[in-house]
């Protein structure tokens, strides 16, 4: 039998004269590439380029580098479409793969940059004046009244409506990312960072695990097709209640964790059986239009005493009247997807070619909810490669109110992007559930890297506001008018509600 | 008036007759409480006991759609015809039905631990009886039924991987999903069930003998990874 046609992505060298010899690469490596006799020997095919052994190697004598091996130039039949080919004629299966979507899609935050303030009316430095961050998460009512507290001030009245309301310090907040599909020690270091950096997390679709009950107030917890995990219990420990519809990853289609990584702790927070798939078909089976919607709705706020339940959609076109929809079933916020989005395993036909832009979504939705009167009526979460201070300004002033960080996140800890997820063997201990991989983040190590990422981010966010001349974030939501756009078509300008600049 | 029931309970009352029920959602949805007890007479509205986890539900007339949808425990019993989505994504307790049913029975139900849901099904069913599913015990008896056509429609357990679904009587090959094997049930089967069909013929009041006088089909996953084979890892 041929061996196979696809030839290693990386090539492994190691300076032997510099090598001690010591074994810590084939120690760290989670995808077995070092074999040692009297010295380590890499077999670069099983290369991902995650660059643990790089990092922990004490000696700096292995290099990863593309293995440039030349194919004959193809504008049509690109070296991966050829690659993908011999893949599956080697093994008849769908392609998977982690992460998010990385075409080369014209990326529209880059095409969109921030006015500034100069002599017509002032910018406000942060450093010296106060910057506002805090956003609410949730439903708001048409009209807000006032009494007296009696002491010559004002409190808003019983009833208000905006009770239910999650304050958030910052509107930045971490995506929804299960643990089964990233480690318990992720989770920790998610919950901890959120309760510190007063945000929210997101469970997934992969329940609670027992030891985040503690961080609850600082927990979204999400209800997805499969229903694993989800028990009263559950429902009532979180902040609010997700129910996934879709993700940007891979619209209109379900998760699957495969039985290996059902282990004795993930099948309990699951609340399945070890060993045996966990699938989630890609419809609710209880939800077949935007009445079931809201039945599902006010199931939740039933079993949990009414706590805010949010829609997690896809972007996907003709998103704004499904926004609506999802706002007049009830929803206290609607969390859109862009394709762009990470995922643990995602069919890569589909993650590379299903979905639109997470820039158009949000505009179109912020722009629909207002035309109909009823953007008060829920929050808009904004996520799919958030990946700096930048786009999440560029989000909130095209509409949102939040933005949501997945991959951002796991890169804070140590995630080098390698796409290999789905296999379970992540070097870096954040997407597996082997043991000697999962201690390698440790949850206090975890929190403080993610609680430093967010925190830098939003003193960026404050200089932002402060180049714009404003002094809250409420103020840049949906606020296009501070956004021109760079080599944007007409049409796109006009769906985005962006001017060209010059304009 | 879910919000009166849960304040009734709460003041220690144990059992709560709800008359002249007329389309009332949730019922029940999210109370815990194993020695609880609600009695409905009329027809309660969806979601019926979703997310219930201990009391006991006993309807008389007809429910709708979503009865013990990701219930936890308890037990619900309607004596006579339900809707849709019944039982889907259920962890444990009983759903027993004195009629027929409709659309997506017994979805993703699924057993955990000592957790094992059950649920009998008098009448007849429509399509997609126990697609996806991942545990428990699922019956269909066929027994008084109003409706026309088949015992049970089309993709009946299409992309099962757990759980037993018992039929009385016989289906056919283009009736069942294709990662379902299909068999007769034996003597060990039947011990199994009927301890089953017992309880649920002493809550309706039917007679167990006649419910056993006709042979029962045993459904069952040919494999509990379907899908393992489905994606490369090259």
């Amino acid at each position: 039998m041929p061996t196979s046609l696809i030839q290693p992505e990386f090539l492994v060298e190691i300076d032997y004269d510099k090598c001690h010899k010591c074994g810590r690469c084939v120690q760290q490596c989670g995808w077995g590439v070092y074999s040692f006799n009297e010295r380590p020997f890499p077999d670069d095919s099983k290369c991902r380029a995650c660059h643990r052994c790089v990092t922990y190697c004490p000696a700096h004598c292995i290099k990863i580098k593309k293995n440039d091996l030349a194919l004959r130039d193809n504008a049509n039949w690109s070296p991966e479409l050829r690659k993908n080919v011999w893949r599956q004629a080697e093994s008849g299966g769908v392609m998977l793969t982690g992460m998010g979507n990385d075409k080369p899609y014209l990326k529209i935050f880059d095409h969109l940059v921030l006015d500034a303030c100069q002599v017509t009316n002032p910018s406000i430095d942060p450093l010296r004046e106060p910057m506002e961050l805090r956003t609410y998460l949730g439903r708001k009512p048409d009209s807000v009244g006032v009494e007296s507290n009696g002491k010559g001030g004002y409190k808003l009245k019983d009833g208000g409506g905006v009770s239910n309301n999650i304050k958030l310090d910052t509107p930045i907040i971490f995506s929804p990312m299960s643990y089964g599909s990233v480690s318990l020690n992720v989770h920790k270091s998610l919950a901890m960072a959120a309760e510190r950096l007063g945000i929210l997390m997101n469970t997934g679709e992969g329940g609670l695990h027992a030891d985040l009950y503690p961080y609850g107030k600082n927990v979204i917890v999400q209800v997805a097709s499969g229903r694993f995990g989800v028990s009263p219990e559950y429902l009532n420990r979180g902040a609010a209640i997700e129910i996934k519809v879709g993700q940007g990853a891979k619209p209109g289609i379900g998760g699957h964790l495969p039985g290996e990584k059902i282990n004795k702790e993930v099948s309990t927070t699951r609340m399945i059986p070890q060993g045996s798939d966990a699938i989630s078909p890609a419809p609710h089976h209880d939800i077949y239009s935007i009445e079931d919607l809201r039945q599902l709705i006010y199931s939740l706020k039933e079993a949990s005493g009414y706590k805010p339940v949010g829609v997690k959609i896809a972007a996907v076109h003709n998103v704004g009247a499904i926004a609506s929809g999802i706002v007049r079933a009830g929803a206290d916020y609607v969390y859109l997807d862009g394709f762009s989005g990470g995922t643990g395993a995602a069919p890569a036909i589909i993650r590379d070619h299903v979905g639109i832009p997470l820039e158009i979504a949000i505009a179109v939705v912020d722009q629909r909810l207002r035309d109909e009167g009823i953007r008060n009526q829920a929050s808009i979460i904004a996520a799919g490669s958030i990946r700096s201070s930048a786009d999440a300004a560029k989000a909130i002033a095209l509409g949102a109110d939040v933005v949501a960080i997945g991959s951002a996140s796991l890169m804070a800890l140590g995630c080098h992007l390698c796409q290999g997820c789905h296999t379970g063997c992540c070097s870096w201990g954040l997407t597996t559930q082997k043991p000697e991989l999962t201690r390698r983040v440790d949850p206090e190590w975890g929190a403080e890297r993610l609680t430093n990422l967010v925190n830098a981010w939003s003193h960026e966010l404050q200089e932002i506001l402060g180049a714009l001349g404003v002094n809250a974030v409420e103020s840049l939501r949906g606020s296009r008018e501070r956004l021109r756009a760079v080599g944007l078509d007409q049409q796109t300008c006009e769906i985005l509600g962006v001017k060209p600049a010059g304009l | 008036m879910n919000a009166s029931i849960r304040a009734a309970f709460e003041d220690g009352a144990k059992t709560i007759v709800l008359n002249y029920v007329n389309g009332q959602r949730y019922i029940g949805t999210g109370l815990h409480g194993r020695d609880l007890r609600i009695e409905v007479h009329g027809t309660p509205g969806q979601d019926m006991a979703m997310f219930m986890d201990g009391p006991t539900l006993e309807v008389f007339g007809n429910a709708q759609d979503g009865v013990g949808n990701t219930m936890n425990s308890g037990k619900v019993i309607v004596h006579g015809s339900a809707g849709d989505v019944l039982g889907y994504g259920m962890r444990g307790g009983k759903v027993f039905i004195k009629g027929d049913v409709g659309y997506r029975v017994g979805i993703h139900m699924k057993a955990y631990e000592d957790l094992r849901p059950i649920m009998v099904c008098g009448g007849k069913a429509r399509d997609f009886f126990g697609e996806y599913m991942a545990g428990g015990l699922l019956v269909l008896l066929g027994l008084n039924s109003r409706l026309e056509g088949p015992l049970v429609g089309g993709y009946l357990g299409t992309g099962m991987h757990g759980g037993t679904i018992y039929i009385r009587g016989e289906v056919e090959p283009w009736q069942c999903g294709k990662e379902v094997g299909v068999f007769s049930a034996d003597e060990t089967d039947m011990a199994e069930l009927t301890p089953v069909l017992k309880e649920y013929c002493e809550d309706m009041g039917l007679d167990l003998d006649e419910v056993l006088s006709v042979p029962f089909t045993k459904l069952v996953p040919v494999s509990h990874r379907p899908y393992g084979k489905l994606y490369t890892y090259l």
